[in-house]
C-alpha cells in the first residue's frame, strides 16, 4: 500500500492568462454546481452564525482577539526573538526564511541530510504559497498530502480551491472517480463514508511507514516556545508523533504573546470556519519526543513588506478561518479557483496583491465590497476597506485591466462636461429604447445574468424642468 | 548578514506603533450546570459519555463493546488488570498500530466544547489517542471547567513537552461536507464520567 500513485508533477495550473473574472466565467457554464457551491458555503456560514450566537461574550472575544493581534504586528520583531530563544531552550530547532524559495531548499536540506525522500504532510497553506510540494517532487521526494480534502485534490492534480474546506468544488462522484482510478476502489461507489473509510485504510499505512512529517502552525506562542496545530482528522498528529522528524513551517504573522492568548483564539477559529465549538485536536508542540527532532522554519515571503504597508498591514492578523471566503457572494459563485492564487476568496484578494500586484491586480475587482466578509472576520480585519484602498493603489500603479481603464477615462471625460453628460444620457436613453440589442448582448459584461431595466422616458433633469412649477401635477 | 537578522531586521523597520495587550480575565465566565453542558457538547459532536461512580464499571463496558482477541490498553495503573498497562519507559508510538481500544485519563475537561486536556506524561506516548481505533477518556465531574480561558488558567506554566485538547471522535466532513467519523484518529471517543 505504500506505493503511491502520487508521482508526477506539474500540478494543471491555473491558466495565468486568465482573469477572476474570465476564470468565474468558466466556473458560473454549469449552473447546477454553482448554486449548489453556493448553497453549500452558505449552510457553513449559518452554522457559523449558530455556534457563535450561543456566546454572549463574542464581539468581546472577536475585539480582545483583534487587539492581541495589532499587538503582535506592533511588537513582532521582539515576539519572534523571544520564540526563537524559548524554541531552542526547549530543543526544538529554529530556521528563517526570507523567501518560498529559502523555504522550500530548508525543507529539502532537512530531509537530504537525514536520507529521507518520503514525507507526509498535513495541512499547511504556506507551503500551497510557497509550492513546495512541486519544488520536492523535481527533487525526486515524494509528497503525500494526509487531510483528505488535500488528498483528494493531489489525486486530481489541483490546487485546494479553500483554506479550510480544500476539495468544497468538487462533487462526491469526482472524488469516487478518482478514488477509483488511483485506489481501486469499484467504479460508481461514491458513499462518503465507504471513500473516507479507503483513505484511512490507506494513508494509515503511509504515517506508519514515513520518517518525515511536515505539518503547518496554527499559533506560536513567544512566551513559551511552543506551537499549536489544530486538526479535525488527526492527521498533523498521527504524522508528527510517528516519524523521526517534524517539520513545521510558519509564517511571521503566526506568533501570539502568551500562552493564555490560546484561550481567545482557540475559541474564534472554529466556531469561525466551520461553527464547531473547536476542532478535535489543538495540539500544543513544546518539546521534541525522545528520539526525535522537531524543526521550526519561519517565513517572510513578503509579510514584512505587507507589514510596512500601513492601509494593508491589517491583513496579517488573519488566523485563517476561511469565513470570509463562506459568506463572500462572489466567492460563493465564483469557486475558489478562480482567484488564481494559494488563498482564495475576500483575505486572498488582500494579501496576494502584495506579493505581486500586476499578476493579482485583477483580485481586489472580484468583490462587491459588499462588507460581509469584514462583518464576519474574527480578528476584526478591515477586509473590504482593504479591498477598495488595494483598487486605488492598482490604478494608480497603472495595474488596471485595459477595458477598465478606457471606460473610465471616458467617464472622466463625460461627468466634467454637464453638455456631454446631457447628450450621452440622451442618446443611452434613445438606445436602450430603440436599439436594446446594442446594450443588452453577451459582449457588455453588465449583461451577464441580469436583465438591464427599462428606461425613463427622460432625465431627471428634464424631470425637473418641466415639474418644478407646477408640484401637484404628477403626484 | 544572515536570513534571520535580514528578516528581523526588515520587521523591525516595518512593524507599527506599540499597541496595549487588552485585559482578557473578563473572558473566564462562571457555568452553574459544567457537568451538562459538557455532556451536552460532547454528545452533539458525536462524543459519547458514559457516567459511572467508581472505575470498576469500566470493565462491564469493555466486556460489552470488545472482543477478547481485541488490544486494550490504558494508562492508569488502577485499572491494570483489565487492560494492558503502557509503561512509562518510552516504546516505540508504532507498536501501539495494533491497539483497538485506549483508555486513559484527565485533570481538565471544558464544558464549553467538550474537550479534555491532556499532556505527554499523563498519556505516556503522544501517538496513543490518535493511534487507537477507539478512545476513553476518564473524567472527574469536579474536573470540568466552563471555558478555555478557565482551563489555561488550570494549565498555567506547565511545562509538558506535548499537550493537546481533544473534542471527540477524529472526523472529517471533506466530501460534499457529509460528516464522517474516523478520519485518520479514533472513531469514537467515550468519555467515563465520574460524578
Amino acid at each position: 500500500m505504500e506505493s503511491s500513485p502520487l508521482n508526477y508533477k506539474n500540478k494543471i495550473m491555473i491558466a495565468p492568462d486568465k482573469d477572476h473574472a474570465a476564470l468565474a466565467n468558466e466556473f458560473n457554464k454549469d449552473e447546477q454546481r454553482v448554486d449548489w457551491h453556493d448553497e453549500t458555503l452558505w449552510w457553513v456560514r449559518q452554522k457559523r452564525d449558530n455556534a457563535v450566537k450561543k456566546l454572549p461574550e463574542w464581539e468581546e472575544l472577536r475585539e480582545a482577539g483583534s487587539q492581541i493581534k495589532n499587538n503582535v504586528l506592533g511588537n513582532l520583531n521582539y515576539y519572534l526573538q523571544q520564540f526563537e530563544t524559548n524554541a531552542k531552550a526547549n530543543g526544538v530547532h529554529v530556521h528563517w526564511a526570507l523567501d518560498a524559495k529559502e523555504h522550500n531548499e530548508i525543507v529539502l536540506d532537512l530531509l537530504l541530510s537525514k536520507g529521507i525522500n518520503k514525507i507526509v504532510k498535513s495541512k499547511s497553506m504556506l507551503t500551497e504559497e510557497c509550492n513546495l510540494n512541486d519544488y520536492l517532487l523535481d527533487n525526486g521526494v515524494n509528497v503525500i498530502d494526509s487531510d483528505l480534502g488535500e488528498f483528494i485534490v493531489q489525486l486530481a492534480n489541483e490546487h485546494p480551491s479553500h483554506i479550510v474546506l480544500p476539495c468544497i468544488h468538487k462533487k462526491k462522484e469526482e472524488i469516487g472517480e478518482l478514488f477509483h482510478q488511483h485506489l481501486g476502489t469499484p467504479s460508481g461507489n461514491s458513499d462518503p463514508i465507504f471513500l473516507t473509510e479507503t483513505a484511512r485504510q490507506h494513508l494509515r499505512e503511509t504515517f506508519l511507514a514515513r520518517k518525515a512529517a511536515l505539518t503547518g502552525v496554527n499559533f506560536a506562542v513567544a512566551e513559551t516556545g511552543e506551537f499549536v496545530v489544530c486538526t479535525n482528522e488527526g492527521n498533523a498528529d498521527m504524522g508528527a508523533h510517528l516519524a523521526d522528524i517534524h517539520i513545521a513551517s510558519m509564517g511571521i504573522e503566526k506568533i501570539i504573546p502568551e500562552r493564555k492568548h490560546l484561550g481567545v483564539f482557540l475559541r474564534l477559529l472554529t466556531r469561525s470556519a466551520t461553527g464547531q465549538p473547536i476542532t478535535t485536536y489543538s495540539s500544543h508542540f513544546k518539546k521534541p519526543r525522545s528520539g526525535a527532532s522537531i524543526h521550526i522554519i519561519i517565513v517572510d515571503n513578503g509579510r514584512s513588506k505587507q507589514l510596512g504597508r500601513e492601509d494593508f498591514r491589517n491583513s496579517l492578523k488573519c488566523i485563517r478561518c476561511g469565513a470570509c471566503m463562506n459568506t463572500c457572494p462572489v466567492y460563493r459563485r465564483s469557486g475558489g479557483h478562480s482567484y488564481h492564487s494559494a488563498i482564495a476568496g475576500p483575505i486572498g484578494s488582500i494579501l496576494a496583491p502584495n506579493l505581486d500586484m500586476e499578476k493579482h491586480a485583477d483580485l481586489p475587482f472580484a468583490s462587491t465590497l459588499c462588507g460581509s466578509c469584514t462583518n464576519v472576520c474574527p480578528v476584526k480585519i478591515d477586509i473590504h476597506d482593504q479591498l477598495y484602498k488595494w483598487r486605488q493603489v492598482i490604478v494608480k500603479n497603472g495595474h488596471a485591466p485595459l477595458a477598465k481603464n478606457a471606460a473610465l477615462s471616458v467617464m472622466t471625460k463625460i461627468l466634467s462636461s454637464p453638455v456631454l453628460y446631457k447628450v450621452a444620457g440622451k442618446l443611452g436613453r434613445l438606445t436602450m429604447k430603440w436599439v436594446p440589442l446594442v446594450v443588452n448582448n453577451r459582449f457588455n459584461p453588465w449583461y451577464k445574468q441580469r436583465e438591464l431595466p427599462e428606461v425613463p422616458k427622460n432625465s431627471f433633469g428634464e424631470w425637473y424642468k418641466k415639474n418644478r412649477n407646477h408640484e401637484s401635477k404628477d403626484k | 548578514m544572515s536570513s534571520r537578522d535580514e528578516l528581523l531586521k526588515a520587521v523591525a523597520e516595518n512593524q507599527p506603533m506599540n499597541f496595549p495587550l487588552p485585559e482578557i480575565e473578563f473572558l473566564d465566565s462562571e457555568c452553574i450546570y459544567l457537568a451538562e453542558t459538557f455532556i451536552n457538547v460532547l454528545t452533539s459532536i458525536g462524543g459519547a459519555v458514559v457516567l459511572i461512580e467508581n472505575l470498576m464499571e469500566i470493565e462491564t463496558y469493555i466486556l460489552e463493546k470488545f472482543k477478547k482477541s481485541d488490544r486494550i490498553v490504558t494508562t492508569i495503573p488502577a485499572i491494570k488488570w483489565m487492560a494492558e498497562l503502557i509503561p512509562a519507559t518510552s516504546i516505540p508510538p508504532h507498536a501501539l498500530s495494533n491497539v483497538d481500544f485506549a483508555i486513559i485519563d484527565t485533570h481538565c475537561a471544558v464544558a464549553e466544547n467538550g474537550a479534555v486536556w491532556v499532556t505527554e506524561k499523563g498519556i505516556v506516548n503522544r501517538a496513543l489517542p490518535f493511534i487507537c481505533q477507539h478512545l476513553a477518556v476518564v473524567v472527574n465531574a469536579r474536573d470540568i471547567v466552563s471555558n478555555m480561558h478557565s482551563a489555561y488558567n488550570l494549565i498555567g506554566t506547565d511545562d509538558y513537552g506535548y499537550g493537546t485538547f481533544i473534542s471527540g471522535p477524529s472526523k472529517t466532513a471533506d466530501i460534499e461536507q457529509s460528516l464522517v467519523l474516523g478520519a485518520h484518529g479514533p472513531r469514537s471517543m467515550t468519555i467515563f464520567l465520574i460524578m
